[in-house]
């Protein structure tokens, strides 16, 4: 375990020794708020729009602001995931530390395990920034604030699980770009793989939907929590870091 | 410290090693010696539990590297022909990164990093980032990291190679101050580096060894004897022959190999190589023999090497994966 610690926090440090850390964090905050200036937009004038027809005003804020807000959020997490993950070990493969790591006396899960662990330490920091933004909804609004912490385990648990499938892409290639666009091309199937469900009722349907990541993250948008998609996020989780020690254990073999 | 048994690596298209077999004893700087292409840096890996053997077994300080790889790798320090550095840290954070992967306990860090640093004369460099040192530096920190837990063995894989006259002078001495505490193997595709740093030398090529042999014998056999074949016809007895050729300057010995029907042939072993074999023709005909042979019979340990690096290019450097 001392020594999975020992590489998180040299991957942490390697993430904020370059710009790729702040970057995303700056880029992620101004999303983040934007998604919120424009959901709160949208409910106040909706809030007024129902006031003058003689609703009542305080509607809910978590319909109409969290969930939207939250939804987004998800989105945008797949395009970060692949920036997060794609260096892990292609950039370890391409300058040949790699030979370092696999020469030390670790094992290879201590290794897989610290590296994943950075890129959600990581992900959890870009997270906490659009965090801030629902702290103002409780200086302002009166939100459940059940929902905001059940919306917010749910993106950590699917970013877990994307996080873990970039990691072990990112042991196939020695070039980053490559692994990041295969991460994005996964993170984009289980994103729309939902989509068919509109139309279409099949079996085949049903299995695509189920493996699409909407799917398991809308309740939690919605403030459910359901063991099925908390077990189908760690399913996936376990099943990337899996991968990955088969991997690398493929280049052992190989190299 | 170190026993190798069969050592056999198989690629889809080639045999990269080749059956090798050999030991270092404690203490010995042993170099491994071959072109590029010969199969070193795989050997390498092997020994140090980066990939396993597809045949054959290694033994490394005492531990199995199929079956303990963790107590081997504790164990050993390796430098792969590239130094394995991270560019964006510093020296000193790579060092401390380095120490506590290889399991220095947290208490003796500092003073590992002091010695290590002292060693390889990196108290200039510690706040520089490894990525903007020169090449000479880096391979300085290259080594530092192989000894930073104290490693019983040290295998380097071309520890001199893309450094100029004056660094590598300062690598070797280096290297050499080392022996005796640890046991070093290290890879080159030089002879003299052999000569210089090394007591015993491995050589291989084409992923077969060659040789192993002391450096002291080996280079005297390079500065001698080239193995010649005779083969006489004419004359009366074989012995004649042999007092005859065994007077010819630069013969050191003859040994008789076969007979048929009066046709002798002979092994000639020369001390001052190719420059006898006119000589030798000469004796035979001016004593009114026939020469019906006169040919180099096996390698030696020169043409070996002629050949060894002749194939040698400067900067094709295998093990790429
Ligand atoms: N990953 C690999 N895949 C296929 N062949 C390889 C691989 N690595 C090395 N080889 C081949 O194995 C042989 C030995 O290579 P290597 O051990 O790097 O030699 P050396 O270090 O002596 O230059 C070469 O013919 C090389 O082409
Ligand atoms: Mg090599």
């Amino acid at each position: 375990m001392r020594n999975a610690w020992i590489l998180c926090k040299k991957e942490l440090k390697s993430y904020f020794a370059s710009p790729i850390a702040y970057g995303l964090m700056a880029f992620f905050a101004a999303i983040a708020g934007y998604f919120f200036y424009v959901a709160v937009a949208i409910f106040v004038t909706r809030s007024i729009e129902s006031q003058m027809m003689g609703g009542g005003f305080p509607m809910n804020v978590n319909e109409w602001v969290v969930r939207p807000v939250l939804m987004n959020i998800s989105v945008v997490g797949l395009f970060l995931i692949p920036m997060i993950t794609m260096r892990l070990f292609a950039e370890e493969k391409r300058s040949g530390t790699m030979e370092l790591l696999a020469t030390s006396p670790i094992r290879d899960w201590e290794m897989i395990l610290g590296k994943w662990l950075a890129a959600f330490l990581l992900y959890l920091a870009i997270l906490g920034i659009s965090a801030l933004n629902m702290l103002l909804l409780f200086l302002y609004g009166q939100p459940d604030a059940r929902p905001i912490l059940v919306g917010y385990l749910g993106l950590i648990l699917q970013a877990g699980g994307l996080l873990a499938l970039g990691t072990f892409l990112s042991t196939m290639t020695k070039n980053q770009i490559v692994a990041g666009a295969a991460t994005f091309g996964v993170c984009l199937l289980l994103w729309v793989f939902d989509w068919v469900s509109a139309y279409e009722t099949a079996t085949w349907a049903k299995v695509l939907s189920y493996l699409s990541v909407v799917t398991h993250f809308e309740p939690f948008s919605k403030g459910i929590l359901d063991t099925k998609d908390v077990i189908f996020y760690i399913s996936v989780i376990v099943l990337g870091l899996f991968l990955t020690a088969r991997s690398i254990e493929a280049l052992r073999w190989r190299a | 410290m170190i026993k190798a048994e069969g050592l056999t690596k198989y690629y889809p298209r080639t045999v990269a090693v080749d059956h090798i077999s050999f030991e270092v004893e404690k203490g010995e700087i042993v170099g491994f010696l071959g072109p590029n292409g010969a199969g070193k840096t795989t050997t390498m890996r092997m020994l140090t539990c980066f990939m396993p053997p597809s045949e054959g077994t290694a033994k490394v300080a005492g531990y199995d590297v199929q079956e303990q790889p963790l107590e081997v790798k504790k164990r050993v320090g390796y430098l792969p022909e590239n130094p394995p550095l991270y560019p964006e840290m510093e020296v000193l954070e790579y060092l401390e990164f380095v120490g506590r992967l290889k399991g220095v306990p947290n208490s003796k860090l500092k003073q590992r990093i002091d010695e290590v640093v002292e060693r390889c004369a990196l108290g200039d460099v510690l706040k520089k980032l490894n990525g903007k040192l020169s090449r000479g530096y880096q391979q300085r920190v290259g080594l530092a990291q192989a000894l930073i837990h104290n490693p019983d063995v040290l295998i380097l894989d071309e520890p001199t190679v893309g450094l100029d006259p004056k660094q590598i002078n300062e690598t070797r001495r280096l290297i050499k101050s080392l022996a005796g505490e640890h046991t070093i193997i290290l890879s080159t595709h030089i002879l003299p580096e052999v000569e210089q740093t090394c007591q015993k030398v491995i050589i291989i090529n084409k992923g077969k060894l060659i040789a192993t042999d002391t450096v002291e014998r080996l280079t005297q056999r390079l500065r001698g004897s080239e193995l010649l074949a005779v083969e006489v016809d004419g004359a009366t007895s074989a012995l004649q022959v042999q007092e005859r050729l065994e007077k010819v300057p630069g013969v050191s010995r003859v040994t008789l190999k076969s007979t048929t029907d009066h046709r002798y042939r002979f092994e000639v072993e020369t001390t001052k190589g190719a420059s006898v074999r006119p000589e030798v023709a000469r004796a035979v005909v001016e004593a009114g023999w026939n020469l019906y042979e006169l040919h180099t019979a096996a390698m030696s340990l020169e043409e070996i090497f002629l050949q060894l690096t002749a194939t040698d290019q400067p900067s094709a450097t295998g093990g790429d994966r």
